[in-house]
This record gives C-alpha cells, structure tokens and sequence, in this order.
C-alpha cells in the first residue's frame, strides 16, 4: 500500500517532468522552468495532485539533488582550471555577488524589512541562472568571446558562492532562531569541541579524499560491475551528507568539498557520468516541488506587486551589472550584452530560499513571493537578451562604437589569412617558415591581444567587409585563406570576395562534408573539412596498429583521400536531392573497397605482379 | 620521310626549381604541338600514381621521353616508382602484355660530372650508354626501340649562351623526331638488340597501310 503511493507519487512526478521539460527547451525557456510550471500545476493551486505536506517531504528528499549537484561543481572545479581564470573569477565575480547583493539589500531595507532579511534575500538575487546564459552563450557562440568568458567567470563565481552563503547563512539565523541543530551528535558537547570536532569533519574529507579514496576506487574499478562503481559514488556522497548532518554542517559544503579534492582523480570523469543522471533526475523532481510549493492564492492576490517586484529586481540588476562591466573597461555593447546575460535569478536561488525558509530567516509568504519573482524572471530571460541582441547591439552596431579596425600597414604580402585561431595558424606558420608573408585578420580582441605577445602580426577586423579585405591587399594578394570557425562567416567572406576581388584564389575552411559541398558548389577551389585530414591520419595509425604494414597503410589512407575527394565533388552536384547523395554514397563505398583491395594484391592480374618483373619470357 | 609521331614526355626533378639545365630544357619543349609534358613530381607529389591514367597516355603516344636528372647513375626515385606500377605484367609485358609494342623510348638526362668522368678510366668508371643498360631492357622487355640517351653534360659549369645551345638542339631532336625529320630507327641506342615483338608490330602495321 505505501509502494502504491510512493509509485502513483513517482508516476505523477515523472510524467510532469517528461511532459513539462520537452514543451519548455522547444519554447527556448529552458528546462528549469518547465519543471517550475509543472510543479505549479501538479500542485495544490491548480490540479491538487501532490498536497503540501507530502510535496514537503518529497521535497525534503529532493534536496539530495542539490547536494549531489555541488558535488558535481565541485568535480569540475580542478585547481589548475580556477586558478587560470583566478582574477575574472575573484574580480569581476566578486564584485558581481556584492553589487547587486548590496544593492538589491538596500532596495528590501526600504520596502522595511530587517537587515538580515535583506542580506538574505540580496545575496539570492545576486545569483543567475547557469544553466539559462550557459545555453543562450552557446546558441549564440558568444562562449569564446570576451564577453562570454566574463559571464562564465561570474556564473563560476556564484556557483562557488552558494557553498559559503549555505556554510553562513544559518549565523545568520543562529542569532535569531533558537538552537536547531538538536538533532546532532555534537549540540551535547562543550562549546570547545565543537569547532574542534566541524575541522575534524572537514580535514577527514579532504585527507580521505586524497590518500583513501584512489586506491578504493581502484579496488571498486577492479571488479568491472558497473553498478557497483555507482553505488559507491552515491555512497560517498550520502555518507559525506550524514557526516555533515552529524557535525551540523552544511551537507553541500562537505561535499562540494569533497567534488573539488577529487576534481584531479583520474575517476572524474566516471563519477560525473554515473552520478549525472541521478543530479538530473532528482533536481527535476526538486524544481518540480518548489513549483508545487508557490501559493497562487497569495499571489492571485497582489499580482501588481509581483510585476513590480520583477520589473524592480531586473532593472536593478542590468544597472549594477552594466556599471561594473564598464568600471572594467568593457565596451558599451559588451556591457550590455554582459548585464543583459545575467539579469535573471537562477536555479540556485530557489535552493537557498528553502534552506533560509527553514531557517526561519524568510516567512514562508515572502519565500512564495521571492521563488514567483525569480522564476517570473528567469521565464523573461530569453526575451530579455532577444530584446539586447535585436535592438541595443543593433543601436550600437549602427552608432559605429565597436573597435576601430586596426590600419593595416603590411602591404606586400601575398596571402591574406581570415581567422587566426588553431587552422589559420598552422597555415600561417608553415607559409611563413617557408619565407611567405601573410596579412591575419582576426575578430577576436583577445586572441589577437596574446598572439601579439608572442609577435605575431594580426590584425583586428572582419574579413567579410570589403574595405578591410581592400586594406589587407585584396587587390594585389594572390591568395586568401578563408579559416574562421563560424561556417555562415567563412560563406559571408567567400561569398564577398568572389563578388569584389574575382582574381583572388580562395582556399576554405569547411565546418564538415555538408559546408563542403556549399563550398563546392559556390566554386570554391579549396575546401579543407576541419577534422577530415587528422581523421585520415588516425586511422591510417590504426590499421599500422593493428599489423598493417605502415606503407601499404599510408597507400590506403592516400587513396582513400583521392577517392573521398572524388566522391565528395559527385555528391557536391546533386546537393539537395537525396536519394542521389545516398547512390553515390553506396557506390563509392564498393568502389573503395576494391580499390584497396586490389592495391594491396596486386592490380588486374590476381597474383603479386606489380613492383615485379619476373614473369618476364627470359627470366 | 618518316611518320608524324607524339612524344610523351615523362618528367621527374624533385627540385625543379634548383636546376638550371632541366629548368631550360623543359621550357624549350614545354609548348610544342603534339608534345605531352608531364611534370611525375608535380602530379604525383604523393607518389599515389594513377596506373589507369599514365596507361591510358602511354597508348596515346609512339615515343616516350624520360626526361630527368641522372641522379646516381639513373632517374629520380618517381620514375622508377612509375615504372613498377604502370608497367603492369600482362599489359606491358609477359602473357598478353603488348600495349606497348612498336614503340619508342629515350631517356634525355642532365649529369654534374662532365664527359670525361663517364669512362672507364674516368671517376665513374662506366660510359652513361652502360648504366642506362636497365632502361634499354626495360624498353626490350616491352617491346619498345631504345634511342640513343640525349645528354647534357656538366650542368653546374655552363655560360647561358652554352645553357641556351644544349636547350635548343634538344628542341631540334623533340621536333625532328615528332615531325619525322629524324628517323629513330637511325638513333637506336648502341648496342641495342630490337626485340621481334616491336619489328612484328611495324610489320604488322605496314602491312596494314
């Protein structure tokens, strides 16, 4: 009867997630929020399927997703990563938390709440939503770009912060509340051992984790059961969570800690696919709850309130953002674009409003209101940036402040490179140790700011303006090397310097066999698809690997190549019709076969004949 | 007066543009009508030769032309990477390998030693006539004539009015023969033994004309 329950409560929970998420990620809302308004209507305000005492629990039990969530950061936080982008992460993230803390504390003071209240609810605020920019960076290709690593360094920042916000916040609550750790095992010592026995906790972990757990996980690896190796990941992590619970510390910190001891285990990447699933599924049914746990009733009540509190929070949100943005020497655009990204509550924030909520440091009506208004916001986030993207970096682009082109000064050159990251380069660097000069275009500030250092010439500008490409030599360069790595700008460059500088050859960076066939068919001398060589080489080390003299292997890669390439211009001319492209396919894969075939038994003649003239009539 | 014929040249320098004599000699001939130049280094950078390809161009043409630097005591190493694979056995030679019968081979080569090193007395020992020996009886293997070489000696110590001389009588010959001017019959090699099949096959061929 208890499993009828527990599985009709799993059913109902289970299908809220797989219908709610798909519907959100297809609206671009993100699957965080599917999950909030599924909650919302499974819940007690609409369909009344999980009543609240249950959700609590249910709730309760979800939390361990958190937990195993902050394992996860702490997993991907490695030492040597964090200290690379120490000082975006520490400055501009720092400053990110305790602006719009500050601020948005401030702006609760004056509604008239008390200041812990108001540091409280600031320091929420303060975060955004990791997995929204994250997927709008991407969708964008904003990742590699300095604004996108500015953003990324921020969001670590505020992940990071979560730990110490749920290791300090219930100080906070201490001084208000009364003594609610009775449950663990050390409220019954004296106050001297207390801290004594917390340090205790903590340098067990971090010593256990790096003398203990390796040889451990080699025993467990050493069985090959796959489940086994899970279960001992949820072990550890359960087993922190209880040692926490025990010494009154916060679980997530123990085992965000223990995430980062074991951020250097050659078992990273095995506890982070094991543990994945479980963090997934158990944050789903978390988000799910908290939907569950919004009181409609309250804010059915006030929804004026509500649309002012968001609008409040957002707006208060891009000016501090945008400030520091320009206090760090960003452009007026990338500013922008760096406000707009993270001008929305995030995930984490409804972990923390639970955790103070049972605290006792927010009454469980501004706790609802506080979760509606993160939530409301992170619903506008998409529109938001949509409303950056379209409208002010359209101003900006149109008001000509980006960065000046530089003059480019380098006018005997013979070959123009566009895009000088890890193709262009090679390219550039072979052509100039064979003592040819070359003009390089980049578009990235950053790049080109390192590369510099290490006296590389490049130049800053878009390669798809005509003027630039005319100030780089266009007109008297007899080649152009077309290698940025955005498929729709190598064709804008192509594209604009066949219409403007007909006598330059182009040879093209080509994104995969598709991209080659557009670059074929625009007439293209040169495509070269970005992995396809390394490919080749592979595997032509892979058939030596596995007995393949190395030289008939070299000959297989070589044909291999010649008649990939013959294919690839057949198929090029009959893009779009399918059943064409897959003939071809078909038959050039016969083709090859016994192209390689007969290579290596001789051609024509069945036996071993070529390189041999022993069948000769005086032999 | 003797047949029209078309010369295909077989080209092999790996480093064209170091030499002075083979540079000269292939722009005195790299334009003529009827003259095919194929640059084997420039084709075949990987060595991948396309055996259907250079079998195809051997049956559209009655002389061919070996054109390299003898580099020690014979070709580059393309050439004789093209003779092992294109020269397949029953096409070339051996049962059935006829394709190439009744037709014509020179080698036209650059030496840095001059004349008086290619003797028995001299630093290399052998006339260049005796270490081409391979190509002769590759030529009579297939039953092809072998032509006496066309030689430039010494290309490392020559005036550009010399260079220009040896450029031009080269032409001379690549014309005479392709125009008939010059019977090859009356340049084979010394010492070269015509094989029956390339006598049976201009037999053959008179008696259809």
């Amino acid at each position: 009867m208890y499993l009828d329950q527990f599985l009709l409560g799993a059913f109902v929970y289970l299908a809220a997630a797989v219908i709610a998420a798909p519907i959100a990620t297809r609206l671009g809302l993100g699957s965080v929020l599917g999950y909030l308004v599924a909650g919302i209507v499974i819940g007690p305000s609409i369909a009344g399927f999980i009543g609240g005492s249950q959700g609590e629990s249910v709730m309760h039990f979800a939390e361990f997703g958190v937990i195993v969530m902050l394992f996860l950061v702490g997993l991907e936080l490695q030492p040597s990563k964090l200290w690379e982008l120490r000082m975006p992460i520490l400055g501009l993230g720092g400053l990110q938390v305790a602006g719009v803390a500050t601020a948005i504390g401030a702006a609760v003071l004056w509604l008239g709440a008390d200041w812990k209240t108001a540091l409280t609810v600031g320091l929420i605020l303060a975060l955004s939503s990791t997995a929204i920019v994250l997927q709008s960076m991407q969708e964008r290709g904003l990742m590699k770009t300095s604004v996108g690593k500015s953003t990324f360094s921020v969001l670590l920042f505020q992940d990071i912060s979560v730990i110490p916000m749920l290791a300090l916040l219930p100080v906070l609550a201490v001084v208000t509340a009364s003594d609610d750790h009775s449950n663990s095992l050390i409220s019954n010592l004296p106050a001297w051992a207390q801290p004594l026995v917390v340090l205790g906790a903590v340098a067990s972990i971090i010593l256990a984790g790096r003398y203990l757990m390796r040889p451990l996980f080699r025993l467990v690896a050493a069985t090959k059961i796959r489940e086994i190796f899970v279960a001992f990941a949820l072990l550890i992590v359960v087993g922190i969570t209880l040692l926490m619970q025990q010494v009154g510390l916060s679980a997530a910190l123990g085992t965000f800690l223990a995430g980062v001891v074991l951020a250097e285990s050659e078992y990273r990447h095995e506890l982070e696919m094991d543990l994945d699933p479980f963090k997934g599924l158990l944050l789903a049914v978390f988000f799910i709850s908290v939907g569950a746990g919004i009181d409609f009733g309250l804010i059915g009540e006030k929804p004026m309130m509500l649309a002012a509190l968001v609008v409040g929070f957002i707006l208060v949100k891009l000016a501090v953002q945008f400030a520091l943005a320009k206090l760090y020497g960003m452009a007026s655009e990338d500013a922008s674009r760096f406000a707009f990204l993270l001008a929305q509550g995030g995930e984490f924030a409804f972990v923390l409003i639970t955790f103070v909520t049972g605290l006792g440091l927010l009454g469980v009506d501004d706790a609802a209101l506080l979760v509606a208004v993160v939530a409301v916001s992170m619903a506008f986030a998409p529109l938001l940036m949509l409303f950056d993207e379209k409208i002010i970096q359209a101003r900006f682009a149109s008001a000509g402040e980006q960065r000046e082109a530089d003059v480019i000064d380098e006018t005997d050159a013979q070959v123009i490179i566009a895009g000088y990251g890890r193709f262009g380069m090679t390219v550039g660097r072979l052509l100039q140790a064979n003592g040819f000069k070359s003009v390089v275009l980049d578009h990235d500030t950053e790049q080109i700011d390192v590369l510099r250092k290490f006296g590389y010439k490049l130049f800053y500008g878009d390669a798809s303006r005509v003027d630039l490409l005319e100030a780089a030599g266009a007109r008297d360069a007899k080649l152009l090397v077309v290698a940025v790595d955005d498929r729709e700008k190598v064709n804008e460059i192509v594209n604009v310097a066949q219409k403007n500088f007909p006598h330059l050859r182009i040879f093209a960076r080509a994104f995969d066999r598709v991209h080659a066939y557009e670059l074929i068919n625009a007439r293209v001398e040169q495509q070269y698809r970005e992995v396809f060589d390394a490919s080749v080489q592979m595997a032509e080390d892979a058939l030596v690997a596995l007995g393949r003299h190395p030289y008939e292997a070299h000959r297989a890669a070589l044909l291999f190549k010649a008649h990939d390439k013959d294919l690839l211009i057949q198929a090029a001319a009959v893009t779009g019709d399918r059943e064409a492209m897959v003939d071809i396919a078909r038959k050039g894969r016969a083709e090859i076969n016994n192209v390689l075939d007969s290579d290596r038994s001789g051609r024509k003649i069945s036996s071993e004949t070529a390189w041999q003239a022993e069948d000769r009539p005086d032999a | 007066m003797g047949d029209h014929k078309k010369i295909l040249v077989l080209f092999a320098h790996p480093r064209l543009q170091a030499s002075v004599v083979q540079n000269a000699m292939l722009k005195a001939i790299r334009d003529l009508d009827d003259v095919t130049v194929r640059d084997l280094y420039a084709t075949y950078p990987d060595f991948l030769i396309d055996v259907d390809r250079e079998q195809d161009l051997l049956l559209g043409h009655d002389l061919i032309v070996f054109q390299h630097p003898f580099y020690w005591y014979s070709s580059p190493a393309i050439i004789k990477e093209w003779q092992d694979l294109v020269l397949e056995n029953g096409w070339a030679y051996g049962t059935g390998g006829t394709a190439l019968n009744g037709k014509y081979l020179m080698n036209a080569i650059s030496t840095g030693g001059n004349r008086d090193a290619y003797r028995e007395a001299g630093r290399n020992r052998f006339p260049i006539e005796d270490l081409l020996r391979p190509f002769d009886q590759t030529a009579h293997l297939c039953g092809m004539a072998y032509l006496e070489p066309f030689i430039v000696y010494s290309g490392r110590h020559m005036d550009d009015g010399q260079l220009s001389g040896h450029a031009e009588k080269y032409r001379d010959l690549i014309t005479g023969l392709r125009d008939g001017r010059v019977n090859p019959l009356k340049r084979l090699a010394e010492g070269h033994d015509l094989s029956p099949a390339f006598t049976a096959a201009h037999k053959g061929k008179r008696h259809v004309s």
